[in-house]
């Protein structure tokens, strides 16, 4: 066994039952990723509220879940819980901490977007005498959004390497089955070099996607942020003291 | 809304003769104060625009000249005093708040055009969403006012596409879109590379022409003197002096004044 066999590792990648454990990580992220974007939407606007409880909870939300590792977080809702006399199926178990983890991490992103549209922007809206609604989803959301791109797309990169640590607790996705079929057949850079090459392609296909997404979204902002910077200091200083 | 109007004070207003409908002012200020924390950023200021009046509002930097206009609008909401817009009394209630931005409009230093959106489409939003209106019915009435200041043909670009002074333009065309009664300019060519400072003015005299009621906080004296029916300087938070322009170029009153003129001049 001293040798890495090639055949042994295209046949890994081109094996039905590791190719169901991508589907079940890519399905993870997706669902992580729109149930953290929810929830961090959530807890973004109660950190932006003047509600000092709102704002507190939001706060403590994400100190706690970025100050512990996702591994803990996992564990203990599989196998903490249970002691509680609270269960969920493996695959729940999975989700909820993957999207209370995200959550926190995309609070963070989606508030900064939002704190970075400029003060002027808001007041513009009012002075046309837009509705809250409007001003929201018209003006300052596709100003965040684009903002928001770029480390919304790093995240998501994180979080489908991260969603490997499901396999901690027996979810069968990607990193999962590689072990099944490691412990199996004992090729274990065969299996690995597969799970490897899924995981560069997931990984690139999403770079690719973030790329087109940045230039669609930020087609018209370039040169107006550079312009404005150049000709209109004291203006920008004047809204940086207001906001 | 049926208050009428017993000051004597101003003499610009028309005589007894038809009290009820001439005399609401287009703005009424009475005794407003505005706090940031400790600090008094408006000063117990009584301001009143007569219709179709043209204010040109100068005086230093800090002293509270875009605190003033900003209250006029609610963008920023002041603290004690009465403000009247059109009659609309300003009392912090959102119906209120509402139909006194609909009667306003306002031009920022920063322009502040939404960067994605094309020149049309910044004009279109607010008679769409705000006024119901269809497209077709905006957008010609976009293009009428992106004529007026004189870019139609800047219509399907970016803001970020534009000169300065062509950006503070279309600033103006989106907020006429929404015929307004009284325009609020904060500052419109302070943020422009001088050459494009003439561009704007002119757009702004011909509005004036047409009889818009207007309060313009600017340093363009030029501007004031050949527009302005009343100048108001303010200091430390205070309308110090309410002149007719000549008036307050040739004998300022007070020594702040005075100074302020001194170095806007030379
Ligand atoms: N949001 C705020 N918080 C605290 N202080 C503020 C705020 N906005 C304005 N101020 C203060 O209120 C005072 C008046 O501000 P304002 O912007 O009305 O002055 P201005 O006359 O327009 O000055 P400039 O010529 O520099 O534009 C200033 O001293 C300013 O620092
Ligand atoms: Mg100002």
């Amino acid at each position: 066994m001293s040798h890495f066999s090639p055949t042994a590792a295209v046949n890994y990648f081109f094996n039905y039952f590791l190719m169901k454990g991508v589907l079940v990580t890519i399905g993870l992220t997706v669902a992580a990723v729109v149930g953290g974007l929810i929830l961090g939407m959530g807890i973004a606007l109660m950190r932006m509220s003047s509600n000092p409880v709102l704002s507190g909870f939001s706060r403590l939300y994400v100190w706690f879940f970025r100050g512990t590792p996702l591994l803990i977080q996992l564990v203990v809702i599989y196998s903490g819980l249970p002691q509680l006399g609270i269960k969920f199926s493996v695959i729940t178990c999975a989700l909820v901490g993957l999207i209370l983890n995200e959550a926190a991490y995309l609070a963070e992103i989606v508030r900064s977007g939002f704190m970075a549209v400029s003060a002027g922007q808001r007041e513009a809206a009012w002075a046309l005498s837009l509705s809250p609604w409007v001003t929201f989803h018209r003006v300052t959301l596709p100003q965040a959004f684009r903002l928001m791109i770029p480390p919304l797309g790093n995240s998501i990169n994180s979080l489908l390497k991260a969603t490997s640590l499901a396999s901690v607790i027996s979810v069968e996705e990607l990193m999962r089955r590689s072990d099944m079929l490691m412990q199996e057949h004992f090729q274990i850079l065969e299996v690995y070099a597969a799970a490897t090459a899924y995981y560069l392609i997931l990984t690139s296909v999403w770079d690719a996607v973030q790329r087109r997404l940045e230039k669609h979204f930020g087609r018209s902002s370039a040169a107006k942020s550079r312009r404005v910077a150049a000709r209109a200091p004291v203006a920008q200083a004047n809204v940086e003291a207001r906001a | 809304m049926s208050e009428i109007s017993m000051n004597t004070a101003s003499a610009a207003e028309g005589t007894m003769a038809q009290p009820q409908l001439r005399e609401v002012p287009a703005v009424r200020m009475e005794a407003v104060y505005k706090h940031y924390g400790d600090f008094t950023a408006l000063n117990e200021v009584d301001l009143k625009v007569a219709k179709g009046e043209k204010i040109v509002v100068c005086g230093p930097s800090g002293s509270g000249k875009s605190t003033l206009i900003r209250c006029i609008n609610h963008i920023e909401k002041h603290d004690e005093g009465l403000i009247y817009v059109n009659g609309i009394e300003l009392d912090h209630q959102r119906k209120n708040i509402d139909a006194v931005r609909r009667d306003t409009g306002m031009v920022f230093q920063s322009f502040n055009l939404f960067p994605h959106m094309t020149v049309l489409e910044n004009c279109v939003l607010a008679p769409m969403t705000v006024s119901s209106m269809s497209r077709a019915e905006a957008k010609d009435l976009a293009m009428h006012f992106l004529t007026k200041v004189r870019i139609p043909d800047q219509a399907e670009k970016f803001p970020g596409q534009l000169s300065g002074g062509q950006q503070q333009r279309v600033a103006i065309a989106r907020a006429l879109c929404m015929r307004p009664k009284i325009m609020l300019f904060d500052e419109p060519t302070s943020a422009l590379d001088p050459e494009m400072v003439k561009e704007v003015l002119e757009t702004m005299k011909k509005l004036a022409e047409e009889g818009m009621t207007m309060l313009c906080v600017t340093h363009e004296m030029g501007f004031a003197r050949e527009v302005a029916d009343r100048i108001v300087f303010m200091n430390e938070g205070k309308a110090v002096e309410q002149a007719a322009p000549e008036e307050f170029f040739k004998n300022p009153k007070s020594e702040r004044a005075r100074t302020f003129l001194d170095q806007i001049i030379h």
